[in-house]
């Protein structure tokens, strides 16, 4: 099969495998739960050879569809993947059929409509990755928000209703200025062309005003660095984590995370060049406060889960820095970070989950010496956290020492800060470790804990592969991304570089529409 | 040469991965599979050595690792002099300590996972000392790291022992944090982490004025995993694991990674006065601190630990006055009497149930016989008493230490004394005089089983006479030690600038060390054999010294006061103050300004239509108002 249409149909499966889900009677459940599974590991499955026919030495978009949608006001379906995308994608349909087997026994009630959630979020999901229109991506952004939304409210712990939605008002508020600047783009691009279109490879091509530029990178920053999310706009996701269902808080921190990194790598960096380099600064500032604070916080956590959530905007910060450093090994490493994040983290909320089913309650206190009752458990978690920690050979290390190589080069007081965040990661998860898994076993109730069952090894196991994986030969998937890659470092090389030459204007100046600037 | 020097790590590998996977069925027969594939990889290691002799060495890459933009890294293997001599180290008394664990370990119900541990740390220390670049051996260094952690932590039901493999790792990532900078600083400089490559490159580094830089902050990476001062804490509360592993990992092995490093990268330190002078100052501190906290210690393995810092510090002190082979030598020779040391104490262990405070034995020297003889042997190799391996190791670095400043050599010397005395003292209280032992333990004491014996014998052996491949010239040797060394050492030596210190000054200086070392046994005797000099009175003549040393100078107290507890007290004010309080207040904040907003125009939207027709017929006159005016 050509792959540009493998893609379109990887994509949109999961949403008729929910068209199909419908027809299926809500109390069969286990044939719920199968065809739930069933759709995303073929999904899963069928983007494997997407990855192993993308050309990693080419930096141009690939499997490729551009259709007319909406002709009258330029709207096109334009599709395909990059080094910036494909492995989110391929992170995207690998997590689902694991997230989907975590829940077998975690949902009990309104099964149906769980899955139906997941299904649709997965397309959701995997649109935002391809689609470069802005106005199809505008609308896969706004639509996974709804079954995740479902996902935290419905099936989510006591303060859900709270923690649903402060999810969806906080990113609603980003978003709307983000549709706001793709508008703006549009009216933009029709004032230097004359040609109405949301297409985003022709928008990249307009060479917008430095003055301009700063406004409209702010505004998509804004709804990208609360999806990432960077400190100070992170106060939903501990929430959102708490409440979520197991698998809610896996594809939150895995894919739904990652749209935010991937939303500065895709927009603001290519579109606003110069702007970035601007404001660069002031990202990397907050990158590293994220790597600290959500370290210090992480570690004074009680809830296992909340801890985790903290870890979360540690690493993404980690992610953010190497964006922002603009070298080719930083950036490189960044988007491995997001790879890894996915996995680890993943992985973490997986564990988490396991034992909150078994014991109902997620406080470091209630556990202790739990390794003695469940030893499979205690081996995966502990490579978990290790790899989550960032131990040379997991896939952790991967990530974060390019991000940290690379940025020393250019901005080496940054790197130096966020290596000392590297401590604190062992510091809270092998504090954590400890209270929970090691120590004599005390508790009654911990006392007759069971080990995993063969699904629970099987949700881990595939991550656990893939944490060694990268770990060891990181090649197979930073190839993937190296001609895109360093296409954009070149980008931000340039921008740089004129940055100094430019006039820089007034940012007031582009708060009034002028017309033809 | 390249067709088989990859076995030698994957031999390891292999034991740990078939012990991690199969090991519930493999029960006891996983200490065999382990222990044999130590053995394999230290028959290459030979074979490796042979090669080397002759003058054959290896570098070369396996595969990519991390490969972006200009980085570049691989899996690749340098096997020259120094590389080889620590393979031999690792896998010989690795092997052995392996073995003596089939013995130490029975009955055990986590003997597989302890194989699979152990395996997994001789892998990791192999990718240390012959990885051909910086971040495989870094990979090396976390991954000694990560089995310490989970070996100190072997019993984890204990929460000492859970506590302690805590502590070694966090400890560990503090000084790999400097590590790791000295690693980015390296690249960012001369755009690669080869050994080859940045050993060509020395001048660029020297002219981006970041070698001294580098050097250091490399060092910090080597006194965490070395356990020196400052970072020095988390050794003696490693005591927690099992014996073997005290006496493989946190003795013979890992703790030597730091020297091994230095020693390694002696181009660069060579070039740096100032890194040779920190390094110097460091472990001779290091060696006096260490062996004052092992003269009052009453815990047979914390005696031990506290020595190894102690006799670290003159490793760092070998190598920080630019005498590598003599480091290496020393690091040689204290991996077969400090190994033996530790096995002897699991023997002593062994026979006492678990005893571990000295003042409980005592007079045992006649019914464990071959752990007695063997310890003694070590005893008098560790005090420098000629003509054990200690003695020619310990003398050539003070000799080196002499001509680099007398100073260091004095205090040296002065260690030597300390040494002695605290090594003499645990022997007189463990096998001599009468027996102290709990009377419910007494019937239990019997000798060890030849498992465990005969490597004690093996290193016994070593230890008495590994000192003679490096006899010093003065006194009618060759040194083959050092001369097999002399090729990887060549570059540094020709930055340095060593004094040569006369034939009839070295001959005085061999005499004073000896000297000392009879004088801190003879003390030692006095004290607890002839009981002439009571110790009790003494440490109550000087109870604050003896306060300070038995409380480890508050080290752990100070860590406690000054760094962990304001952190967490900070993080917990960050958490509820910071992103709960004003964080998170500001996002709640506006969601009720929002509804408050929303209270106040809802009484806007009344539903009567003459509300709205009067607002609307109020809006037309303002409208009109403002167009008539203006």
């Amino acid at each position: 099969m050509e792959m540009a249409s493998l893609l379109n149909y990887t994509t949109f499966l999961p949403l008729l495998g929910a068209l199909i889900l419908l027809m299926i009677p809500k109390t069969e459940e286990v044939l719920i739960k199968s065809w739930a599974f069933f759709v995303t590991l073929t999904t899963f499955l069928l983007s494997l050879p997407l990855f192993h026919n993308f050309d990693g030495s080419r930096s141009s978009i690939q499997f490729e569809t551009i259709k007319s949608w909406i002709p009258s006001i330029g709207a096109g379906y334009h599709v395909g993947l990059d080094g910036i995308s494909i492995l989110l994608y391929l992170l995207t349909t690998f997590m689902m059929p694991l997230a989907v087997l975590s829940s077998w026994s975690a949902i009990q009630n309104r099964v149906k409509e769980y899955m139906l959630a997941m299904l649709v979020l997965e397309t959701g999901m995997l649109g935002v990755f391809i689609s470069l229109d802005l106005l199809l991506f505008y609308i896969f952004w706004e639509t996974m928000l709804i079954p995740m939304y479902l996902l935290i409210g419905v099936w989510g712990g006591p303060r859900r209703i709270y923690a649903a939605i402060k999810f969806v008002l906080y990113t609603m508020v980003g978003s709307v200025l983000m549709l706001v600047a793709i508008l703006y783009l549009y009216f933009l691009h029709y004032n230097f062309t004359g040609v109405y279109t949301f297409d985003l490879l022709q928008i990249y091509t307009i060479d917008i005003p430095f003055g301009l530029q700063l406004w409209l990178f702010l505004a998509f920053a804004l709804a990208f660095a609360i999806k990432v999310p960077m400190f100070p706009f992170h106060t939903w996701l501990p929430d959102a984590h708490v409440e979520a269902p197991t698998a809610g808080s896996v594809i939150l921190a895995g894919i739904l995370l990652k749209m935010g990194t991937y939303g500065f790598l895709r927009f603001n960096l290519p579109l606003f060049p110069e702007a970035s380099v601007h404001f660069a600064p002031l990202f990397l500032v907050l990158a590293v406060i994220g790597i600290l604070y959500g370290a210090w916080i992480s570690m004074v956590q009680r809830d296992i889960k909340k801890l985790v959530a903290y870890s979360s905007v540690s690493h993404l910060g980690f992610v953010m820095l190497g964006v922002f450093a603009f070298t080719v090994p930083s950036m490189q490493g960044g988007l491995i970070q997001m790879i890894n994040h996915g996995l680890s983290t993943g992985a973490l909320f997986l564990a988490v989950g396991m034992i909150y089913e078994r014991r109902h309650t997620r406080e470091i206190r209630e556990f202790g010496g739990v390794t003695r009752v469940m030893p499979v458990f205690a081996t995966l978690f502990l490579i978990v956290c290790l790899s989550s920690l960032g131990l040379p050979g997991t896939n952790g290390f991967v990530g974060e020492f390019l991000i940290l190589v690379g940025s020393f080069q250019v901005v080496p007081a940054f790197a130096v800060l966020a290596t000392v965040g590297i401590i604190f990661a062992a510091v809270y998860l092998l504090w954590m470790f400890r209270r929970v898994m090691f120590g004599p076993l005390t508790r009654e109730e911990n006392k007759n804990l069971v080990d995993l069952n063969g699904r629970e090894v099987a949700t881990l196991l595939p991550i656990i592969v893939f944490i060694f994986w990268i770990g060891f030969y990181p090649r197979t998937f930073l190839d993937k991304t190296e001609a895109t890659i360093s296409r954009l470092a070149g980008t931000m090389e340039k921008a740089r570089a004129e940055l100094h030459l430019e006039k820089q204007a007034p940012y007031w100046k582009y708060l009034v529409w002028k017309g033809n600037p | 040469m390249e067709s088989f020097v990859w076995y030698i790590p994957i031999l390891p590998l292999t034991g740990a991965i078939i012990n991690g996977l199969f090991g519930r069925v493999l029960k006891d027969k996983a200490g065999w599979i382990a222990s044999l594939s130590v053995l394999g990889a230290f028959g290459l290691s030979i074979q490796a050595f042979l090669l080397v002799r002759e003058g054959i060495t290896f570098d070369g890459n396996l595969f990519d690792w991390i490969v972006a933009g200009n980085f570049h890294t691989s899996f690749g293997v340098l096997v020259d002099e120094l590389s080889v001599i620590m393979m031999l180290i690792v896998t010989g008394v690795g092997f052995l300590i392996h073995v003596y664990s089939n013995g130490y370990m029975h009955g055990d119900p986590g003997i597989a996972r302890y194989f699979a541990y152990l395996n997994l740390f001789i892998f990791s220390m192999l990718l240390l000392v012959m990885g051909n670049n910086l971040l495989l051996l870094y990979l090396g260094w976390e991954g000694v790291g990560l089995c310490s952690y989970l070996l100190i932590g072997f019993w984890y039901q204990k929460p000492s022992a859970a506590k302690a493999g805590l502590k070694a790792f966090i400890t560990n990532r503090v000084g790999d944090f400097g590590f790791a900078i000295g690693i980015f600083i390296i690249f960012k400089a001369i755009g690669t982490i080869y050994y080859s490559q940045i050993f060509q490159q020395t001048e660029e580094l020297l002219a981006a004025g970041v070698l001294t830089a580098a050097t250091l902050l490399l060092f910090v990476g080597a006194t965490g995993k070395s356990a020196q001062f400052p970072l020095h804490v988390w050794l003696p509360d490693a005591m927690e694991g099992p014996t073997p592993v005290s006496a493989l990992i946190h003795a013979a092995t890992m703790v030597t990674a730091g020297v091994y490093m230095v020693a390694r990268f002696s181009p660069l330190y060579s070039l740096s006065e100032v890194a040779m002078a920190v390094v110097v100052i460091i472990g001779t501190f290091t060696a006096l601190f260490a062996a004052t906290m092992a003269l009052v210690n009453n815990d047979i393995k914390r005696v031990l630990a506290y020595s190894t810092i102690s006799q670290l510090g003159y490793m760092f002190i070998g190598v920080g006055v630019g005498a590598y082979a003599a480091g290496i030598f020393h690091l040689m020779t204290h991996a077969f009497f400090k190994a033996l040391l530790f096995l002897g104490a699991g023997s002593v262990m062994h026979a006492l149930a678990e005893e571990t405070n000295i003042q409980k034995m005592g007079g045992l020297y006649s019914r464990i016989k071959i752990t007695a003889v063997t310890f003694i042997v070590a005893w008098l190799a560790i005090s420098g008493i000629p003509p054990f391996s200690g003695f020619f190791s310990k003398d050539e670095i003070l000799a080196k230490a002499y001509a680099y400043h007398p100073l260091i050599w004095v205090l040296g010397t002065l260690g030597a004394l300390l040494t002695a005395f605290y090594m003499s003292r645990l022997v007189f209280l463990t096998f001599f005089g009468k027996s102290r032992v709990e009377p419910e333990r007494e019937h239990h004491i019997h000798e060890s089983p030849p498992v465990m014996t005969v490597p004690l014998i093996i290193l016994a052996v070593l230890a008495a006479v590994g000192g003679f491949v490096g006899v010093p010239e003065v006194l009618g040797g060759h040194n083959h030690f050092g001369k097999f060394l002399e090729p990887v050492f060549a570059q540094a030596e020709a930055n340095l600038h060593l004094a040569h210190v006369s034939h009839t000054v070295e001959y005085g200086l061999m005499a004073a060390s000896v000297l000392m070392g009879l004088l801190g046994i003879g003390l030692a005797y006095l004290m607890y054999i002839k009981a002439s000099i009571s110790p009790v009175t003494l440490a109550d003549r000087f109870r604050k010294v003896y306060r300070l040393l038995s409380n480890k100078y508050y080290v752990d107290e100070i860590y406690q006061k000054l760094v962990i507890d304001p952190i967490v007290s900070f993080s917990r004010w960050l958490w509820h103050a910071v992103d709960e309080g004003i964080v998170d207040g500001i996002v709640n904040l506006s969601g009720r300004l929002m509804l408050l907003f929303g209270l106040i125009l809802r009484r806007v939207q009344t539903g009567y239509v003459q509300n709205y027709a009067a607002l609307f017929v109020l809006g037309t006159l303002i409208l009109l108002a403002y167009y008539l005016l203006s």
